[in-house]
């Protein structure tokens, strides 16, 4: 877990470059105000500070020429003026926090990456890490599902794994009832079947929707996975990011502390039930 | 411990003491009805000649025939909003010439001597410290104010109906994280001493002399009278069972009773949650953060983007009770619960914690495998 170099107090970051993705979806580009280094590990969030609004807690998408990128849908009371703002405007940071992906401890084994919908968001910078570091996994599986197509954030980047990157990407749409190149029509889930990946040697990585990740877990059974490779991400209600505030409790975890990347047998009794 | 005795009428000498060595006195009083924890500046204000009477969903004073100060157990509040206050400025954001600027909230910290706690607020404040302290975010407004904290415990002399300190193992008498130690009697006060600080204190007073044996045997038989509970939470073990039963028909059967006000939880010496706020001025020119006690009991305590992850008040129960019995002691190696019992008084339907615990763990296919 790296540190975080702004706990308490927010950083001021100046958002530099703002990107719509799809229709709600947009990505900030923020430069923070500190010499400090900003050390964080893929699947940490931020918690976003917009003045006299509030915060909100977003995954870290990604770091690109020393910028924080966070990819951000328009939903509540905090989100939806944050991605109003303009380049040159300030918001406040503090983070990161909680626990990434453990890309360091399942080195020389198949990836496989799981995610639906804006889940592909903390998901994305471990892939591009892993990618970069091909010759130290196994295969990549990388699995994305969505409603229609068109809700698919960065084609590019999916197309470059599989064209350059030595990876399998297998895409599912939903709620499509047409064929398109490329996509199969129905859940991600179902992809499993067409994935090529060594069972008893694999780790896997999932963020998206409890009831996806749910239903991959029962695929992924089938297909002899065993819990001890599976990892999720998940998403409670941060408010402090540091274990205080009591909101993200998942039975004895603070998601915000202990997660939200949990290996799945750590959270297992406590995954799925309703109300808890 | 070595223990002194000093007559009732001294007892505004440890006040003095207090004073003059730069505390504010932090002791319990009457207000509208009720033991009260406030600012002191003369014994005369401590609840002379009263006792309470708590049972389930019930609470109220009583005058007694004895002219004693600490004939009570526990009001809805002791120590917890000293140092976890309601409302705690966190940090205030401005729009500046340089830009958005933030800056921590001061800690507005005073030397504060607390009289008057008991065993379990003691139990509840080691809690409170290993969650506020001793986590991997140490609280500067919490710890800045605990490390000026001058801490006079009571043991108690008697139990409420509602007190099971005995079954938590943190009571009725004080044996840890004080700094002087009393015993009331009908003429007077044993004294003894738990800290440095404590002996700083004792030794400005002059009035005392050492404790006799009669004097000692009559502290130890109020403690025995007080060690004598109707309520008894199982223990911690057999509490970790509650987990394994998560759709038990008791906890609708609570929910249909609980009216999900979250007194429970604002009474609580260990509850912890807290809530965030934003607010700024007119101009747009300032902002502010505040962290608020929040309530487990609330629908908005589990919301995010549009969903709300305990919607029903079973659910909101369930946390609330595994959270404080089972899950806690994952968290902290104990049970969240002191066995101070305000959470049954303070309780508008007079909903048993314990009794709760008790119903539930019936149920348990781990006990009935064992019968």
């Amino acid at each position: 877990m790296n540190q975080p170099i702004a706990s308490f107090v927010p950083l001021t970051a100046t958002l530099m470059d703002k990107h719509q993705e799809s229709p709600g979806i947009f990505t900030l580009h923020l430069a923070l105000n500190t010499s400090t280094p900003f050390n964080f590990s893929f699947g940490q969030f931020n918690m976003l500070y917009l003045f006299g609004v509030g915060e909100v807690a977003i995954s870290i998408m990604g770091w690109q020429n020393n910028l924080l990128l966070h990819t951000i849908r328009a939903v509540g009371r905090v989100t939806q003026p944050l991605v109003k703002l303009k380049p040159g405007d300030q918001l406040g940071l503090r983070g990161p926090f909680g626990c990434g992906w453990p890309l360091e401890h399942i080195k020389g084994k198949d990836i496989v990456f799981i995610t639906a919908g804006l889940g592909c968001a903390p998901v994305v910078a471990a892939i591009n890490h892993s990618v970069e570091n091909r010759q130290h996994y196994g295969r990549i599986v990388i699995l994305q599902g969505v409603k229609h197509h068109n809700d698919l954030l960065w084609q590019t980047q999916y197309d470059h794994w599989q064209n350059t990157g030595n990876c399998q990407v297998l895409l599912a749409a939903s709620e499509e009832y047409k064929h398109r190149y490329q996509w199969r029509l129905g859940m991600v889930t179902e992809l499993l079947d067409f994935a090529e990946f060594d069972a008893k040697h694999c780790a896997v990585l999932m963020c998206g929707p409890e009831i996806m990740m749910l239903a991959a877990l029962k695929q992924l059974a089938k297909h002899q996975v065993t819990d001890d490779a599976v990892y999720l991400s998940l998403e409670r209600n941060f408010q402090c990011g540091q274990a205080s505030c009591g909101h993200c409790q998942l039975g004895p975890f603070f998601v915000c502390k202990d997660g939200p990347v949990f290996h799945y047998p750590t959270v297992k009794p406590w995954f799925g039930l309703s109300g808890i | 411990m070595t223990k002194h005795f000093f007559a009732r009428q001294h007892l505004n000498q440890l006040f003095n003491v207090l004073m003059d060595s730069g505390y504010q006195v932090v002791g319990p009083t009457v207000k509208d009805g009720a033991i009260v924890f406030t600012e002191l500046a003369r014994v005369e204000q401590l609840p002379w000649g009263w006792q309470e009477v708590a049972k389930p969903g019930h609470y109220h004073l009583t005058p007694s025939r004895k002219n004693l100060c600490f004939a009570w157990n526990t009001g809805p509040q002791a120590l917890k909003p000293w140092l976890f206050k309601p409302e705690q400025p966190l940090w205030q954001a401005e729009q500046t010439e340089q830009g958005l600027c933030f800056r921590q909230a001061p800690a507005k910290v005073t030397p504060i001597a607390v009289v008057g706690l008991r065993g379990c607020d003691l139990a509840a404040l080691k809690l409170q410290d290993q969650h506020f302290i001793h986590g991997p975010y140490p609280d500067p407004y919490y710890q800045a104010q605990r490390e000026q904290l001058f801490i006079i415990a009571v043991n108690c002399a008697q139990s409420a109906e509602t007190c099971f300190c005995v079954s938590t193992g943190d009571g009725p008498a004080a044996t840890h994280s004080f700094d002087l130690l009393l015993d009331e009697l009908e003429d007077g006060y044993l004294i003894g001493v738990g800290s440095e600080q404590g002996q700083a204190v004792f030794q400005q007073l002059t009035l005392g002399q050492q404790a006799t044996i009669d004097q000692l045997d009559i502290a130890q038989q109020q403690l025995a009278d007080a060690s004598q509970q109707q309520r008894h939470m199982p223990d911690e073990h057999s509490l970790l069972k509650l987990t394994e039963n998560l759709e038990h028909p008791q906890w609708q059967d609570v929910a249909d009773r609980c009216l999900a006000c979250g007194n429970c939880t604002l009474v609580c010496p260990t509850c912890f949650c807290s809530k965030q706020e934003s607010t700024s001025d007119i101009k747009l020119q300032q902002a502010e953060q505040v962290r608020l006690w929040d309530s487990c009991f609330s629908e908005q305590h589990g919301y995010i983007a549009g969903k709300l992850f305990r919607p029903e008040i079973r659910h909101r129960y369930r946390q609330w009770l595994l959270h404080k019995l089972a899950n806690w002691q994952q968290q902290y190696g104990r049970s969240g619960c002191v066995g101070c019992g305000r959470c049954i008084s303070w309780c508008p339907v007079g909903i048993d914690l314990v009794a709760e615990a008790q119903t539930l763990l019936e149920g348990s296919p781990h006990e009935s495998a064992h019968r």
